[in-house]
Order: C-alpha cells, then structure tokens, then sequence
C-alpha cells in the first residue's frame, strides 16, 4: 500500500465515519435519554434516501430535493414518537423493541409499495460532481469532501447545543436520570419529542446526503443500524462524543478492514466491540 | 369566606392510599401544607415518608384519595406541570448529575415563579452558598456530599419557589456541615418558603417546623404542633426510637 493509496482509504474512512456518525448520534440520544431502542432507526436512513431520490426525479434538483425531505423525516419522526412511543414509555423495554421492530417491517413494505424492489441511485450532484487529483494516478471525489464538511459542521452544532445550551444541559442530565429532570419542573415529554424527531431527521438526513454515494435498495437501512448500534455501545450509551470516536473508529476498521485483511472484514468491528468492552464495560465516554 | 381573601393551602393532600404494585403503602394519608409553613414528617424508614412526596408529586400516583397543588387536582397532570406550580424539590440522594458543572445545576432548571419574580437569582444563591461560588465550574459528582447536598437545595432555589421538599437533606454529612445545611433551612424559612422536611434530627425539626406529621407504616399517627411531641415524649421514643 503506497502512501497515496493509504490517504484514499483515511478519507474513505473518515468519510464513512462521520455519516456513520450522523445516524448514530441520533440513535444514543433516543436509547440514553428516552429510554427507547428504536430498530426502526435503519429504516429511516433508507427512507431518507429513497426520499430523496424520488424528489430528485420529480423536482430535477437535488438540493430542492433535500429541502423538501427533511420536513417530511421531521414530520414522520413526529407522528412516530406521538402515536406509537407516547403509550409504550411506562413499559418494559421488550415492547419498545417490539413495536420498533414491527415499525420496520412496515416502512420497508411501505417502500416496496411506494417504491418498489428495484435498485437505484442518485447521481453525483453539481457542483461537488467532479474530482480532485490528488497524485498523477489517483483521484477523489469532490462530494465525498463536501459530505465530510457538511458532516463535520453538523456535529459541531451537535456539540454546541449539547455543550453551551441550557436544551444541552437538560439533555446530558436527561441521559442520566430522566425522573430527576422532570422533579425539576422541566417537561420531559416535549423533550421526547423533540430529541426523537431530531434523531429521525438526523438519521434521514444521512440517508439523503450519502444517496448519490450509495445503493439505493430495499433493506439498505439494516445493516446500517448493526454498525450503528456497534458504534453506540463502543462510544457509551448517551454519550454524543462516544458517538462521534466510536463512529470514526468503526469507520476507519471496515475500510482498511475490507482492504488490508478482506476475510475477516465483516468481523473486525465485532473484534473491536468487544476488545472495547472488556476494557470498557460501559462504552469509552459513559 | 370573610372579607379577608381565603387562603389556598400550597398543598392538600387528602386520604392518599398509594400501592406498590400489590403492596398497600400508604393508608390514607392526609397532609396540608400552608404559604410560608414548616412541616416535618417523621417516622423510621420503610414508614411511607418519601412515598408520601413522591404520591404529592405525582411519581407514585396515589390509587386513591386528592392531591391538589395551590388549588388544582394533581391527578390531572405530570410531575413536571406539578413541580411548576412552584414547588424546589431536593430529593433523597440529592439528584446531583454527573459530568454536569454546578454553573449548569444552577441555569438548568431557573425560572421565575409563577407571579413573574426572580428573587433567587444565581448571584443571590452563590451568596448564600459560598462553596459553590468556588466550585463553579467542578462536575457536580465531584463536590462532598455536603457540597451537593447545598447544590441540590441552590438549584431548587434557582427555581424560585413558593415551597421547598427537602428528603433527607442531612443524611450522612459531618455534624459540622449538617449545622451549615440547618442554618441555611433556618434563611429559606426566614425568606418566607414554606418546606416539607424528611430529617432524622428531632431536635432540629422541632425547632424549625411550626407543625409535625408522624407516619408509622404508612399511617399518620401524630399531626400537630411541635408543643404536642415535647409534652409527650413517649410517642417519639416508641416510633422513632428517641429520648
């Protein structure tokens, strides 16, 4: 491996790092602070993508596109969190996990009717659809750059409301002990809402932003949420900066990993899940 | 009704039967809390005190029996909405987060009551807890527990309520930080906060609570004036083990 071809791959591996981060930081929100594992999580960034590639035909812009679907994920994280979740919250965490599963069971025949079986994709948008020569032989796309800005930016923000907002505040001390903060006089229930539509967008967004990079396919979102939920457990349930490492660290080991030692690529980020939590029970950051 | 305005009783708790799933833990409770009154509840552990605040709070609604809150029936609200009626709540364990500083205890939950006012601001609570001032911007975990145990109280103060529930405020800290934690209950008293206090320390209680509820297995079994416990010894050496 030359130095160059090692830079393509730290890129690739940052850049799939910091979506994975997207979709996870909303994920340990959800679990941390409400209590909820939401399996449906998958399927909201295969929604986002298939969003976004049906308004990409209908509007014939990709950013219009965009615009248009993050108020629909915002809408649908809505209705999701109002009309299932607000009844299962005084239960077990056997019905969350139930009704979360039945969920994606029917947003993925949901897309079937919509969409159908078949496979699409979006293509590269302009002006991010050219590329970057790096050396005289190797290339890189200009939009992988662009999807790390917008990436890297957006976890700023994260940090920033998490850190130096008083909504910051509520939310770290949410994760720790939800009644507490309600004993406080602070309403917990629009927390909920707000901190579940805010996941849900968070996630769809990254199926939107990641699509002209991906295949678009039914049941994209499931192995998306595996990894996901690997990079929450290794960062610390709740934890936004456990999010933000653990997805960089996962990121980085399956892409070298599926370069450096192909056989046991799908292995590795078990290998380091469980490395972590025999050192770390709780995650790196809990 | 005179021609004086009535007053609305802070809290009224009325016959509060609360259950544990099967477990029958409070039978028929009633407890009022008057503006600017002073309440203990007395009683060993396991006899129903902090199940007492947390049915008034709405964590373990009470199966039957009334709570109202300044007039309005808690049974139709959230604890949240309870609380915001202007109630500080310091509970048992102190509620301090970790990773969170004691700047951030102290803005999480400010607010002005329900009449517009801020008298506790942060500046007013840092007075009157020193040791904060210094720890400003230490993790709340990481404080003494007499250090979070002011910090619990500072923030329910920043929250400028008409009534403080303080559970077992001095629980486990040195004598000399205990007298500390009473001097400043003594100060939230004197600034006209009504308080419902859970304590062990009899002669403390009797000095600051005009009033006195006494729970043996989740029965009220003395409800009066401190001048009826001091004339009666005999029922605080039975159910609390005093002399």
């Amino acid at each position: 491996m030359d130095l160059a071809f090692f830079g393509v791959q730290l890129l690739n591996g940052l850049q799939y790092g910091l979506l994975l981060f997207l979709i996870a930081s909303g994920l340990t929100l959800i679990f941390g602070i409400m209590g909820i594992i939401n399996l449906a999580h998958g399927a909201m960034y295969m929604i986002g993508a298939y969003l976004v590639y049906d308004l990409n035909l209908r509007l014939g812009n990709f950013w219009l596109a965009i615009v248009v679907a993050v108020p629909i994920a915002v809408a649908l994280g809505l209705i999701i969190e109002r009309l299932f979740l607000d009844t299962l919250y005084k239960r077990d965490h056997l019905y969350q996990v139930l009704l979360t599963f039945g969920l994606i069971l029917v947003i993925n025949e949901v897309q079937r009717i919509i969409w159908g079986g078949d496979v699409h994709s979006v293509a590269v948008p302009s002006p991010f659809d050219t590329s970057l020569q790096l050396t005289s032989n190797l290339q890189y796309s200009v939009y992988r750059l662009f999807l790390m800005g917008v990436c890297l930016a957006l976890a700023a923000v994260i940090y920033w409301v998490i850190r130096h907002t008083r909504l910051g505040i509520i939310i770290r001390a949410g994760a720790v002990d939800r009644d507490m903060v309600e004993g406080l006089g602070i309403n917990v229930r629009t927390l909920f809402t707000l901190i579940f539509s805010a996941g849900v967008a968070l996630t769809a967004f990254a199926g939107m932003i990641a699509a002209p990079l991906s295949t678009i396919a039914p049941g994209m979102g499931d192995s998306i949420l595996i990894t996901c939920f690997v990079v929450v457990v290794i960062g610390g349930i709740g934890s936004i900066k456990g999010a933000f490492w653990g997805a960089i660290l996962i990121g980085m080991a399956e892409t070298f990993g599926s370069v450096l030692i192909p056989s046991l690529a799908s292995m590795v980020i078990y290998l380091i899940m469980a490395a972590v939590l025999l050192v770390k029970p709780r995650g790196l950051f809990a | 009704m005179t021609a004086q305005q009535q007053i609305i009783p802070l809290i009224d708790a009325c016959n509060l039967h609360t259950y544990y799933g099967e477990s029958h833990v409070l039978h028929g409770v009633d407890l009022t809390l008057m503006p600017g009154e002073t309440l203990s509840l007395l009683g060993r552990n396991g006899m129903g005190k902090t199940t007492t605040l947390r049915s008034i709070l709405g964590f373990v609604p009470p199966r039957y029996g009334e709570v109202r809150i300044k007039g309005v029936p808690a049974a139709k609200h959230r604890p949240w909405q309870l609380i915001r009626q202007g109630i500080g709540y310091v509970p048992e364990g102190r509620g301090i987060f970790p990773g969170i500083s004691v700047r951030e205890h102290l803005i999480m939950a400010a607010r002005p009551n329900d009449r517009g006012e801020s008298p506790w601001t942060l500046e007013r609570v840092l007075d009157t807890f020193p040791r904060l001032g210094q720890r400003i911007n230490h993790d709340g975990s990481f404080l003494s527990g007499g250090e979070q145990q002011m910090l619990s109280i500072g923030r329910a103060l920043t929250t400028n309520p008409d009534m403080v529930i303080l559970d077992e405020a001095t629980e486990g800290l040195a004598p000399l930080i205990r007298d500390e934690v009473w001097k400043i209950i003594h100060e939230i008293k004197a600034s006209g906060i009504a308080a419902i206090i859970v304590d062990k320390n009899i002669d403390n209680l009797l000095e600051v609570a005009e009033k006195h509820i006494l729970l043996v297995k989740g029965e009220v079994i003395y409800s009066g004036g401190s001048k009826g416990l001091e004339d009666d010894p005999a029922i605080l050496e039975t159910h609390l083990g005093v002399a």
